[in-house]
């Protein structure tokens, strides 16, 4: 950031607050360096944007409130573009309205954070109550053959650690990341343990800048492996940066031998299994004979649900992920095939269940357990489903 | 011949900043006026001396909008209708650099609407430079939110029906604090209102008043490009002139050209953000604003 906005001294020690997940979201995205936020008001994320407007400008940052969803991501990425660290939240609807934009930033490798509060849809929907129905829309919304990274935290905790991740992967892949959460995560309050701002400085990751002389300069080089150094406008290189397909250099290109490597690249750079972003935890797989998938708020419950079932005898393991997109395939298959009977827990009519079944050959079942009604699954109704 | 060789040692400002691979020929049809403004933008920026590295062009979807792509300048190609979005963000994270919006009647006033009379009212320092050639260009020939009543287009063969957007009534009505109209026709001109343009402090509109021999003409027949500056020429007249035309009582029936609207003193936003965010203490007392976080 230009020394334009002057930030305030702010203590850097170990701190416990008790966060809703919204505030510890935006207060993990200051931590991971994040200098500016714009977005437009949309239930249930404003506590988002609240947090920003107050806090950014004493981190020395700027926060914008535009005028709708769209210019909310474009100025996000005009910010990125200049090389800082940008950040927009939303919910359903205004995720609809972004989705254009977000193909650009995934085509003109523009690293940012898209968070999607999400709510009960489709349309207006439920705009006060919880829902996990935008997964798809998190990985296929926008048009075109792109890659994606979606995470899902379940926790206060894992939001403020996987905002923090979500900022990191940006940078390291030069990519948007989609932050999912949704009305329950993020109008719970937690206690939450801040580590000290050195501790997370420390592993902060920033985007690569190019070494080379100016006039050598190509903003999509592939000379430097599948994520190339990424210039900020105003550093002394010059370049320019299209949505059309482009050829390394940046200029537009109708050229075979230029379009398939470009996107090529940008799909293989994000892959599935890649320690660096793929998040998830196993409770009880040793002796499992069947399998319950989960994610988010849901996962919470599921947790309750399977160790309810254990204390009934029931041999059921669980995988909670929290990387949604790419999808863990290796983790998935390793998982599936191991058992007869999987389950997957979505507040939803059945999306990440469509991943799953891509694993399950004809001998596993693969049985969804869903809740529609904008309200969080009970441990009961989980158990019911998944003892049958 | 003398006068042939004595005006090709004249450097022309405009070759120096073109890059040089793979862009030409341009994607502009024979007799577009979009070079001329081009021409008239480059030197404008030539005289003042911005410096290439701190000048960002942002353009959206549209002829006028593959500009930046000719020049040796940062630029970005955003999507239809959202330059000004992206340049907002832009300015605002980085307020040092210069930042130039290239845009156009489609671009701006329909799709992009919004942003322009948000960014009108904000008034953040951006030079808007909007090509107004009152036609979907691209496309094939639509008619836009400034295609004249009963003028014809591809989507209009019975002749438009709405009426058309005056350009810099909106901008001013909006909040703009520097608003001027220039012509093709008249490229000195141009030059220096977008030279003022960019030293204005604040949003800056131009509006390029400009023609489309290819698709614009085809349905409404006004001949080529030549012939359609002409008409721009006789259907303009400058700020000045229609001035002295009212004081003595006549009525002013042209587009009128020149500066049309410009307040100083008005606090460009970028600038007043950085003087009181996070410095103005804020009344309430909310549960984070008590926090150390």
């Amino acid at each position: 950031m230009p020394e334009t906005y002057k930030p305030i001294k702010l203590s850097r020690g170990k701190k416990v607050a008790f966060l809703m997940g919204n505030e510890a979201c935006s207060v993990a995205a200051l931590h991971a360096g994040c200098r500016f936020y714009a977005g437009y008001p949309i239930t249930p994320s404003s506590e988002v944007a609240a947090v920003m407007a107050l806090k950014l400008p004493q981190y020395g940052g700027a926060f914008m409130q535009m005028e709708d969803e769209i210019s909310s991501i474009a100025a996000v990425i005009g910010a990125a573009m200049t090389g800082v660290k940008a950040m927009t939240a939303t919910s359903g609807p205004g995720f609809s309205l972004k989705q254009e934009n977000i193909g650009y930033a995934c085509l003109c490798e523009v690293p940012c954070v898209i968070v999607n509060v999400q709510r009960g849809g489709p349309s207006t929907g439920l705009p006060t109550q919880a829902s996990q129905s935008d997964v798809m829309q998190a990985k296929w919304g926008t048009h075109g053959d792109h890659p994606i990274v979606a995470l899902a935290p379940s926790t206060v905790a894992e939001i403020y650690e996987y905002t923090i991740q979500a900022f990191n992967i940006s940078e390291m892949y030069r990519t948007p990341v989609i932050l999912l959460l949704d009305e329950v995560l993020s109008h719970l309050r937690e206690r939450l343990e801040i580590p000290p701002l050195d501790d997370t400085e420390k592993r902060l990751v920033n985007r690569k800048t190019p070494t080379v002389k100016p006039k050598d300069f190509k903003p999509y080089d592939t000379a430097f492996g599948d994520v190339p150094p990424m210039a900020a406008f105003g550093s002394g290189y010059r370049f320019h940066t299209t949505g059309l397909i482009h050829d390394e250099a940046g200029f537009p290109t109708e050229r075979s031998d230029e379009i398939v490597p470009l996107l090529e690249r940008i799909n293989r750079k994000i892959k599935s299994d890649d320690p660096k972003l793929t998040f998830w935890r196993e409770f009880y797989t040793d002796d499992m004979t069947s399998l319950v998938i989960s994610y988010g708020a849901s996962a919470r419950v599921t947790k309750r649900a399977v160790e309810l079932a254990r204390k009934q005898g029931k041999k059921i393991g669980m995988l909670h992920l929290i990387t949604l997109w790419p999808s863990p395939e290796r983790l998935l298959a390793r998982l599936v095939r191991k058992v007869k009977k999987v389950f997957v827990v979505e507040m939803n009519m059945g999306q990440y269940i469509l991943e799953v079944q891509r694993f399950a050959g004809d001998s596993v079942k693969v049985k969804p357990v869903n809740r529609i009604d904008g309200r969080l699954f009970e441990p009961a109704d989980v158990l019911k489903e998944i003892v049958k | 011949m003398e006068t042939e060789k004595k005006l090709r040692l004249i450097p022309n400002p405009v070759h120096m900043y073109l890059r040089p691979h793979k862009k030409f020929p341009h994607i502009w049809c024979p007799g577009c006026s979009d070079g001329i403004t081009a021409g008239s933008m480059i030197r404008a920026i030539d005289k003042l001396k911005i410096s290439r590295d701190e000048l960002v062009m942002v353009s959206g979807i549209g002829c006028a909008s593959r500009l930046p792509v000719y020049f040796d300048f940062c630029s970005l190609h955003t999507t239809h209708g959202r330059p000004i979005a992206f340049a907002s963000g832009v300015k605002m994270a980085n307020p040092k650099l210069k930042v130039v919006v290239v845009t156009g009647d489609g671009d701006a006033t329909a799709i992009g609407g919004n942003h322009f009379i948000h960014a009108c009212r904000r008034n953040l320092d951006l030079t808007v430079i909007l090509f107004n050639n009152n036609v979907y260009g691209m496309t094939g020939g639509q008619y836009s939110p400034t295609t004249p009543k009963r003028a014809y287009a591809a989507t209009a063969p019975y002749g438009n029906y709405e009426p058309s957007f005056n350009i810099p009534k909106l901008a001013i009505a909006a909040g703009a604090t520097f608003v001027a109209r220039g012509t093709a026709s008249n490229a000195r001109q141009l030059e220096s209102l977008i030279a003022q343009a960019l030293q204005h402090k604040g949003l800056a509109l131009v509006e390029v008043l400009s023609i489309c021999p290819s698709v614009f003409s085809f349905y409404n027949k006004c001949g080529n490009g030549a012939q359609m500056l002409t008409q721009l020429k006789d259907t303009t007249i400058t700020v000045e002139k229609a001035n002295e035309l009212r004081a003595k009582g006549e009525t002013v029936e042209k587009w009128e050209i020149g500066i049309l609207h410009k307040e100083e003193n008005i606090d460009e936003f970028s600038a007043y953000y950085a003087e009181h965010a996070g410095k103005d203490r804020t009344p309430f007392s909310m549960h984070m604003s008590t926090l150390d976080l």
